[in-house]
C-alpha cells in the first residue's frame, strides 16, 4: 500500500531535518564566499589589471 | 528487497548521532586553536573567509574522527570511556561512520582550498591523513610512543590559521604547532592512568600498559618540564608578549607541580584516593591550552592596539 508519508518518514525527521538544513546553510556559505571573493577583486587588484590588459585595446599595454 | 521495510532497524539513528561521529569537543578545542592560529598572523584576512575558512577546519577535523571512530569502533566497545560513542554503542553502523567521514573529509579541504589556499587546504588534508591512517591505523596498535607522534595531527589546527592568513609556514605557526605537540603526551598519559583498565583490555600498547604506571609518572613529570621551558621562552617570540609570558609561567608553575604530585605518588596511593591528583592534572591541562592560546590572543590585541611592540 502507498501512502503519502510513510512510517519511515516521521522516523527519519529529524535526520532529514539535519541534512536540510546543513545544504542550506552550505549554499548560504558558498554564496556569502563568493561574495566576499567577488568584494575583494576591486579596481587595481592584479586580476582585475590582467583581466583589463587582456580585453582592453585602450588599455597601455593591452592588446591591440 | 523492494520492499521500503527493509530499511527497518531497531534504532533509527537521529542527525546529532552523526554529528557526535565529528567528536564536538575535539572540534571545539580545533576551532579555537584555529581560530588564533589565524588572528595572531601579521596578516588580515576576509572576515567571511575567515570563517568559512575556520568553519570547514573545524570540519576537517571532525571528518577524521568520524574515521577513528570507523577504524576503532573494536577498541571503543571494550573501553568504558569510549563504549557510549555512536559505534558500539549500536545508533550508527561502521560504513555510515566512513562514509561520512569520507564525503567531509573531500568537502573540507576542497572548501577550505577555495576559501583560503592551496598549501591550508594541504596542511588540512595531511592532517586528516596523519590522525585516520598514520595515527590511528598504523600507531595506535603498535606502539607506545602512539600519541607521542599522534599528537602531531591535534597540533596542526593553529598552523593552518596561520597559513589562512599569510600563505605560507613559518617559524610562529611552527611554536604554536610545538606547543600542542609537546602538550599532549602528559594530556593524555594522566588520563591514561586513571583509566585503569582500560587500555589493557583493548590491547592499545598505552605506556602505562607496556611500561607500567611509574615509567608513565616518570614521563609525564619530564614532558611537563620539556612544556614549561619550551612555553616559557615563547613568550619571547615575535608572536608572545607581557600576557603570554605572566599565563606561561603561571600556568606550568602549577602544571609542573602537578606532574611532581604524579611523579612522586606510588600506583596504590593514587588507587587509595581513586587518582585524584592524575584527575586534577587532567583537568588543568584541558585549561592549559586554552589559555595559552588566548594569552597569544591576548598579545596580539595588545600589538594591534599599539601598546606592546615586542621585547627589543
Amino acid at each position: 500500500m502507498i501512502r503519502a508519508t510513510h512510517e519511515i518518514h516521521e522516523r527519519r525527521k529529524s535526520r532529514n531535518f539535519g541534512v536540510g538544513l546543513s545544504l542550506a546553510a552550505l549554499i548560504i556559505v558558498v554564496m556569502g564566499m563568493t561574495v566576499a571573493k567577488v568584494s575583494t577583486i576591486g579596481p587595481g587588484s592584479e586580476l582585475n589589471d590582467a583581466y583589463r590588459l587582456s580585453v582592453d585595446p585602450t588599455v597601455p599595454g593591452g592588446s591591440e | 528487497m523492494s520492499d521500503i521495510n527493509a530499511f527497518d532497524r531497531p534504532y533509527e539513528p537521529t542527525f546529532k548521532d552523526y554529528f557526535d561521529l565529528l567528536k564536538p569537543r575535539v572540534m571545539s578545542l580545533v576551532v579555537f586553536t584555529a581560530l588564533v592560529g589565524l588572528l595572531v598572523a601579521p596578516t588580515g584576512v576576509n572576515p567571511v573567509l575567515g570563517f568559512v575558512a575556520i568553519l570547514f577546519i573545524a570540519i576537517g577535523a571532525g571528518a577524521s574522527g568520524a574515521l577513528n571512530m570507523w577504524w576503532d569502533a573494536d577498541i571503543d566497545a571494550v573501553m568504558s570511556r569510549t563504549a557510549k560513542r555512536p559505534i558500539p554503542s549500536g545508533r550508527v553502523t561502521e560504513g555510515e561512520a566512513l562514509g561520512v567521514g569520507v564525503a567531509l573529509s573531500g568537502l573540507s579541504v576542497m572548501m577550505l582550498a577555495l576559501a583560503a589556499n592551496l598549501l591550508a587546504a594541504a596542511l588540512l588534508a595531511f592532517t586528516i591523513f596523519f590522525y585516520a591512517v598514520v595515527y590511528s591505523m598504523w600507531l595506535k596498535r603498535a606502539t607506545p610512543q602512539n600519541i607521542v607522534i599522534g599528537g602531531a595531527a591535534g597540533a596542526f589546527p593553529p598552523m593552518i590559521g596561520w597559513v589562512v592568513a599569510t600563505g605560507s609556514v613559518s617559524v610562529e605557526a611552527w611554536l604554536m604547532f610545538a606547543l600542542i605537540f609537546l602538550w599532549t603526551p602528559p594530556h593524555f598519559w594522566a588520563l591514561a592512568l586513571f583509566m585503569k583498565d582500560d587500555y589493557h583490555k583493548s590491547g592499545v600498547p598505552m605506556l602505562t600498559v607496556t611500561h607500567g604506571h611509574d615509567a608513565t609518572r616518570k614521563h609525564i613529570f619530564v614532558y611537563a618540564v620539556l612544556l614549561a621551558v619550551f612555553a616559557i621562552a615563547m613568550a619571547f617570540s615575535s608572536i608572545g608578549g607581557p600576557i603570554f609570558l605572566i599565563t606561561a609561567v603561571i600556568l606550568n608553575a602549577r602544571f609542573c607541580w602537578g606532574c611532581w604530585g604524579i611523579f612522586k605518588r606510588t600506583t596504590e596511593a593514587a588507587k587509595a584516593d581513586e587518582y585524584k591528583t592524575e584527575k586534577h592534572v587532567f583537568r588543568q591541562s584541558l585549561w592549559y591550552t586554552l589559555l595559552h592560546f588566548a594569552a597569544l590572543l591576548g598579545d596580539a590585541a595588545l600589538r594591534s592596539a599599539g601598546l606592546w611592540d615586542g621585547w627589543l
